[in-house]
């Protein structure tokens, strides 16, 4: 599979590390109720088609990006208004 | 061709020429059988050509599974048979064959029930009678290539239409690769006088492909099998070489377009012993024939629902083979059988071969009308089957193609558009030259094509079984899969066809059904009162043909099966007599053991040389992050569980950082090196890690904070001199003050240490006075040296990680990994303190969730054996009385307090203090006392380290 | 029916009997029957643990009023896709009791369905590339002791013994060091698992439906009432979920959103050869294990993509890591071939344990996030789900495997990596 990382092209998906959900908080701000903090841990989209995700381009520039790809194809998507 | 090249095939002598395949050259040499069937153990004989070929499996020596028509013949090539003893000629296992009513299909999961304690002696039988050839016990003497290439167009297959594909693709600048594994059977199911252009059409296609060859942007891919196709237009290919170098390349390849120009494959057809040596597809009887000089047999007959065969019948015969009979199901075959009669062939329209004759070779058939009637015997050593065509779309379907049912055909073609790989040729239901090159020439570039177009092939596979006739059906011969057994299946309800398959194994054989399953599913179809259509057939899985381990492992093999990482000391350790370990990615010294010193005494030595005198350590392989901006404080405060607004320049501190889900991550120091510059150091293991966290959390979470973030774990060599007598070391060495007062603990110092630029850290993870010394990693090993040569007198030693585990037990340090194993707190860990109560952190609101809370959770505390000699079991689990309630996380002999001793977490452990509990190791029988004290061992006032 | 009726039995009797009459005369082994209006129990998903939950509901629990709905055919998912390995050397308390439980109904398993199995304790054993590996694998064995799990340490000799082809030199790139056996693991035969409980399960009564999607779980304040399904509705007061990789799909038909992400995992074997490796290994710093099937070939597995996915197919990087982890413990397996590959879809859950459990809405149960090792869970997953479903609570052995776990931190996190499903 091939990643289109916005900073280097597409590249090798080796290069990169996953990060899951994109609509998951970044960070789970100290404030958070207990259920929160469940919900932003746990709680993950999981479609059977174009899901938001997070890369990370570890072996290549080191920029977090989010991508939309088709869970069932496997195809990159360009990113939804 | 004369054949002269020796050869052996299960211990006696042939000889072959320089283009035969061991089938070519065995067939020449009239060896008719060449193995034994996977179940029955049935005699065998060469019945494809290629990678279809379930019979000619041969042993090479240590290699198993070796396909004839796939080993171009070398001299002193040792083949043999497989799956007999004690030879494919007499094979005792053939007992089976006897047994056979008892073996229908899964009969295993109806028997072998009771009792239940033979079941291991069935499977043993079970197991011995199955597989093929031996597995291997010899190391690989081969290398493995690998190569990477980006094309616009990819053509796969090297057939007129492949080279029709190629030539439309090929323009100046774009990159075309056109991949062949040179075996081009469309050519041998047709027509043998068809010409292109006005020359033969084999010619044509030489000539075309030489053009193709000269072009500067287009490769040429020979005796290259494309065997998978998967995301983003990869497709991967192995390409067999010859002479001294790798014995395999195996191409990834990423096109931006996939044209598949891959054949299709011709179908046996299926009568009672159509199994027997002798017995052989037409195609392949007609490439061995034409291509080698090596003919099937001396009388043939040919068995054929398609007009093709009518050609091998010619070739053949004009090979010098006699032609007994062509039998045919259709009342009305093409104009190939027009000449086929004309050349004095007896042609048998309207009938059926329903019967092979001979146990151990075929001696002709019986065969009779399509509608039933009197049987007629045909003498023939050699039966040719050709039963039909079917599309070669394994990479199609796994590109995520679908197929449609064809009633013509009756097989299954791609449905265009139903994925971006495009398809070509017979692939795509062509079934005249003219039509193959048509679909990808457009009309004005279409070389003139003469041949014979064939009439519709008849669709009929398995013939009827008279009555009173015996004799198996097969389906599938790579797995004995018969006619019966799939009715069986159908009959118990297997209503799918991949049951069907799963449930009598058929297409499950090493050639994925490319010859049986449209055959077997067309049967299964019938059986069960539905639509072949509507049935459908199984999907084949990647890769289209097998492919050999050492080849997809390519140079991933031996020492370089995983990058090994070394500081720039390695060379100093090496040479002297450090024992290295692997450590993650990393190699790191783990003890330097003297000569006639056990490990024991050896990490002992280092261990008290450290804590009386000096000790030195490489700590190289710790990740480092140079952290610059101005909001650097903010993200430490949000990243450790303490509080870091008051760092001043020139100083250092400890902390603990939680993952988003609150269980401790990582531990280290980060220092301050000017007014907007940190250094940050994390564990070895945990480098990438912490990158990545940090990277998430300053790019996604906080973009606002003004903080640079650079990796640097390489950049520096760190060595770390440890021990009372550590700044003296370190005074002969720097340039600049080293007192206490200058260089406090957690102080930090920069300036020139034997000339070179260095950053000196002031800080312990043995519990010692220690100093950590960073410089530019190349003049790592020259400041090891020269503390070596200034430590001399002082009495250094270096010590490795036994060492260093040590001292960081005696001192209670927890590890990630260890303690912090993914599942504790920094409450669990004794640390709750630390927590800052001003400010917040990443992880803090996910410990609110009330588990976190409760008294029972396992807690790090300190264990000592009641009688300090008494070793502590290791890999410990602690019981009180009754289940376990905790582990050992580090158990060892602490030198400097001679005793053992033991870092353990335990639930509510240190509620437990003093308690005298079980370290218990069932599997070494072991069980010893021990009792629950504070996990410091050592000076927990740290009066060492301040010295 | 009665599956141990003397007549149509499976024996070696009936086989030979059979054998007479050219087996023409052996019985379908599950009706076809098309869905009733309502059913006491609806489970959806026809793999290993749909099926054992009905067999065991019916056997157990005398629901037989109950149906499997199977959008596809029988154990098509993951249960007709996995490598296969049985074994309950956990370390963990929660996961060793329950899949110790499960182990232990394997072994009787083929007896009680009257369908051969085809369980083979060959062992399974771990090995350990450092010390603190063999420290790991030591802690381990230790604790499944302690849980009377039998477990059994493997030296250097030892291993050279069990696995001739294992290369034991100490400059491999990753040496042997040792290794930790648990002798009544091993693996089983997936197809006849799914086979063996329909059979079962039908003969009591249950209805087996294929070709029979849900699409829908209709629920009216906040209690389920029934599925929608391609053959239409069915009504039930309760309904299991038993769909592995589907399980997110499914919950959100009910308006759940669960811990669970789904994952592709692929696995391959080699062309058969002649018994080579009697036993299954694994390694855990290699994320790989490899086991020889019964028909000859080398099984192998590792790690998932690491991405969301419902494609059944995945990239060949994993597959070639396999293989590379294969040679570097059994370099002379370099000239095998890989014959087969193929993908499933993992039910992968936050801690990397599943969930067999209650859910929020009433009437329905979850049977799902097996992750890698929801094959061997099978009896077990059925028997504590038909539990669950029968009484409307746990039994003990799945008590900690609850949906609420996420919410309060009572995690059972095996390889302590945290809620990041592709790192378990
Ligand atoms: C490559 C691979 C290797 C594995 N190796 C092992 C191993 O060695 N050991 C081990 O213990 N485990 C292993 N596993 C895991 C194991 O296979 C699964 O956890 C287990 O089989 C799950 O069984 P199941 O019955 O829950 O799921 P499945 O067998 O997948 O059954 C779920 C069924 O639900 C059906 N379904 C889905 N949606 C619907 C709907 N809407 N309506 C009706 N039906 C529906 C599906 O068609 C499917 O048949 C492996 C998995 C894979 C993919
Ligand atoms: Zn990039």
């Amino acid at each position: 599979m091939l990643i289109p990382c916005p900073h280097c092209g597409p590249r090798a998906a080796e290069e990169f590390e996953y990060g899951g959900d994109a609509s998951a908080p970044p960070t789970i701000p100290t404030e958070a109720t207990p259920e929160q903090a469940h919900a932003a841990l746990h709680l993950r989209a999981n479609p059977r088609g174009p899901h938001r995700e997070l890369w990370y381009h570890a072996a290549g520039c080191r920029q977090w990006f989010t991508a939309r790809r088709d869970t069932l194809t496997h195809r990159f998507l360009a990113e939804a208004p | 061709m004369i054949r002269r090249i020796p050869f052996r095939f299960d211990g006696r002598e042939y000889r072959g020429h320089e283009r035969d395949t061991l089938s070519s050259a065995l067939l020449a040499n009239g060896v008719r059988i060449v193995g034994r069937s996977f179940k029955y153990h049935r005699p065998r004989g060469i019945f494809g050509y290629g990678a279809d070929e379930p019979n000619a499996l041969f042993q090479l020596g240590d290699e198993p599974n070796c396909r004839g028509g796939l080993t171009p013949l070398t001299a002193g090539l040792d083949a043999r048979g497989q799956n007999a003893w004690p030879s494919v000629g007499f094979d005792l296992g053939a007992v089976a064959g006897l047994a056979a009513p008892l073996l229908p299909a899964g009969f295993y999961y109806k028997t072998f029930m009771a009792p239940r304690r033979l079941w291991p002696l069935y499977e043993g039988l079970i197991r011995r009678a199955a597989g093929l050839g031996r597995a291997p016990r010899a190391p690989d003497p081969h290398r493995y290539d690998t190569r990477h290439a980006h094309v616009e167009v990819l053509v796969v297959g090297g057939g007129p239409a492949g080279i029709a594909a190629a030539m439309a693709a090929a323009a100046p600048g774009r990159r075309v690769m056109l991949v062949d594994d040179g075996a081009r059977l469309g050519l041998m199911a047709g027509d043998p006088d068809a010409r292109i252009g006005g020359q033969p059409a084999a010619d044509w296609l030489a000539a075309r492909e030489a053009e193709l060859a000269a072009m500067p942007d287009v490769t040429l891919l020979r005796r290259a099998t494309a065997y998978a196709v998967s995301d983003s237009g990869r497709v991967d290919v192995i390409q067999h070489l010859d002479g001294g170098g790798a014995r395999q390349c195996r191409w990834v390849l990423h096109a931006g377009r996939i044209i598949l120009a891959t054949g299709a494959q011709e179908r046996p057809l299926v009568f009672a012993d159509n199994d027997r040596p002798g017995v052989m597809l037409a195609s392949a009887a007609r490439a061995y024939a034409t291509r080698h000089a090596a003919l099937p047999g001396r009388r043939a007959v040919i068995f054929t629902g398609d007009d093709g065969a009518y050609g091998t019948a010619l070739a053949l015969q004009a090979a010098g083979v006699e032609i007994e009979a062509v039998v045919d199901p259709r009342p009305h075959a093409g104009p190939l059988a027009e000449a086929a009669r004309t050349a004095g062939i007896r042609c048998l329209p309207g009938q059926v071969v329903v019967k092979a004759l001979g146990a151990r070779g075929v001696k002709g058939c019986l065969a009779r009308p399509i509608e039933g009637g009197a049987m007629r015997r045909l003498n023939a050593d050699t039966l040719l089957v050709s039963g039909g065509f079917t599309p070669n779309l394994q990479l199609f379907t796994q590109a995520g193609g679908r197929t449609g049912f064809d009633e013509g055909s009756g097989a299954f073609l791609p449905v265009a558009g139903s994925t971006a790989v495009e398809c070509v040729g017979g692939c795509a239901g062509a079934v005249s030259l003219a039509e193959a090159l048509a679909h990808s020439l457009p009309p004005d570039a279409m070389p003139a094509v003469e041949e014979a177009i064939p009439a519709p092939p008849s669709t009929l596979s398995v013939m009827p079984k008279p009555r009173g006739l015996r004799g198996k059906r097969f389906i599938d011969l790579h797995n004995d899969v018969t006619v019966e057994d799939l009715n069986l299946a159908v009959r118990e309800g297997f209503g799918h066809i991949e049951q069907v398959k799963r449930y009598t194994t058929l297409g499950m054989g090493t050639d994925q059904g490319r010859t049986s399953g449209l055959i077997g599913a067309g049967h299964a179809a019938g059986q069960m009162g539905r639509a072949l259509a509507d049935v459908g057939v199984t999907r084949p899985r990647p890769p289209v043909s097998p492919v050999t381990f050492g080849a997809l492992a390519g140079g991933h093999v031996g020492p370089n099966m995983a990058p090994s990482r070394v500081t720039p000391i390695q060379p100093w350790h090496d040479a002297n007599g450090a024992r290295m370990a692997q450590v993650g990615s990393w190699r790191r010294p783990q003890l330097y053991p003297r000569a006639h010193e056990t490990d024991q005494q050896a990490i002992d030595r280092e261990v008290l040389n450290t804590r009386t005198a000096v000790g030195i350590v490489d700590v190289s392989t710790l990740g480092k992050f140079d952290l610059r901006g101005r909001d650097v404080p903010e993200l430490l405060n949000r990243v450790y569980v303490n509080a870091w607004s008051n760092l001043p320049v020139g100083r250092c501190r400890y902390g603990v950082m939680l993952r988003e889900d609150g269980m401790v991550l990582d531990d280290g120091t980060t220092s301050r090196l000017g007014e907007n510059h940190y250094v940050m150091t994390v564990t070895t293991g945990n480098a990438e890690r912490v990158q990545a966290h940090l990277d998430r959390l300053l790019q996604l979470a906080w973009p606002e904070l003004d903080v640079r973030l650079t990796p640097v774990t390489e950049q520096w060599a760190a060595i770390g001199i440890a021990g009372p007598r550590a700044r003296e070391v370190l005074a002969a060495l720097a340039e600049f003050d080293v007192s206490d007062a200058a260089l406090p603990y957690m102080a930090l110092a920069q300036g020139q240490v034997v000339g070179i630029p260095a950053r000196v850290f002031r800080i312990s993870f043995s519990g010692e006075r220690a100093y950590e010394v960073n410089v530019p990693a190349q003049h790592g090993q020259a400041l090891w040296e020269a503390a070596m040569a200034a430590g001399a007198q002082h009495g250094i030693m270096p010590y490795g990680t036994e060492a260093m585990l040590t001292m960081r037990a005696e001192k209670g340090f927890f590890m990630p990994g260890f303690e912090a194993d993914g599942r504790t707190t920094l409450d669990d860990l004794g640390l709750g303190r630390m927590m800052s109560r001003k400010k917040g952190c990443v992880g803090q609101a996910a410990l609110r969730r009330p588990a976190f809370a409760a008294p029972d959770r396992k807690q790090m505390v300190g264990l000592l054996t009641l009688d300090a000699a008494q070793p502590m079991p290791r890999g410990a689990q602690i019981v009180a009385d009754g289940p376990s309630i905790g582990h050992i996380t580090a158990g060892l002999y602490s030198a400097t307090l001679e005793r053992w001793i033991a870092l353990a977490l335990v639930e509510g452990g240190r509620a437990r203090m003093g308690e005298t509990l079980t370290a218990t190791a069932p599997m070494a029988g072991q069980s010893v006392p021990v009792r629950v004290v504070d996990p410091v061992f050592l000076d927990p006032e740290g009066e060492r380290l301040r010295g | 029916m009665d599956i141990f009726d003397p007549v149509t039995a499976f024996s070696f009797l009936n086989l030979a009997r059979n054998a007479l009459t050219g087996h023409r005369n052996w019985a379908r082994m599950w009706r076809s029957p098309p869905p009733q209006p309502a059913y006491d129990v609806v489970l959806v998903g026809g793999g290993g643990h749909g099926l054992a939950t009905a067999y065991y509901l019916a056997k157990l629990h005398g629901i037989r009023r109950a149906a499997v709905l199977e959008k596809s055919w029988l154990g098509g998912g993951n249960t007709g896709r996995n490598t296969t390995m049985v074994r309950s050397n956990y370390l963990l308390r929660p996961n060793a009791m329950f899949y110790e439980h499960s182990l232990k109904l394997w072994e009787g398993l083929s007896g009680e369905l009257n369908y051969n199995v085809m369980f083979s304790q060959r062992g399974c054993i771990t090995l350990a590339h450092t010390q603190s590996d063999l420290t790991g694998l030591m802690r381990r064995g230790n604790a499944m002791r302690l849980n009377g799990i039998d477990a059994e340490l493997l030296d250097r000799e030892a291993l050279a013994r069990r696995l001739p082809a294992l290369d034991l030199s100490p400059t491999a790139r990753l040496p042997v060091l040792g290794g930790l056996e648990q002798p009544r693991a091993g693996t089983a035969r997936h197809d006849a698992v799914a086979w063996g409980y329909a059979r079962a399960a039908d003969a009591m009564g249950v209805d087996i439906i294929q070709n029979c999607e849900v699409t829908g779980i209709r629920r009216e304040g906040g209690r389920v009432t029934g599925v929608e399904t391609t053959l239409g509705f069915i009504a039930a007061p309760k309904v299991g979920l038993c769909v592995a990789g589907s399980s997110g799909l499914l919950g959100a038909m009910a308006g759940l959103r669960l811990p669970i992400e789904t994952h592709v995992l692929q696995a391959m074997v080699s062309e058969p050869v002649k018994p080579v490796l009697d036993a299954v290994v694994a390694s855990g710093a290699l994320h790989f294990y490899a086991s020889q099937s019964d028909k000859g070939e080398l099984v192998m597995g590792g790690d998932i993509d690491g991405h969301n996915s419902y494609a059944q197919r995945g990239s060949p990087v994993p597959l070639d890591h396999a293989v590379e982890s294969c040679l570097a413990l059994f370099p002379a397996f370099s000239r095998l071939r890989q014959l087969r590959s193929w993908g499933g879809l993992m039910d992968m859950t936050m801690d990397g344990s599943p969930i067999i459990a209650k859910t929020p809405v009433e009437g329905l149960y979850l049977n799902g996030g097996w992750c890698y090792g929801g094959f061997k869970a099978t009896p077990a997953g059925g028997w504590c789900f038909a539990h669950t479903i029968a009484r409307d609570e746990p039994h003990a052995l799945n008590a900690p495997f609850s949906l609420d776990r996420f919410a309060t931190g009572a995690l059972i996190d095996e390889r302590g990596a945290g809620a990041t499903p592709w790192l378990h």
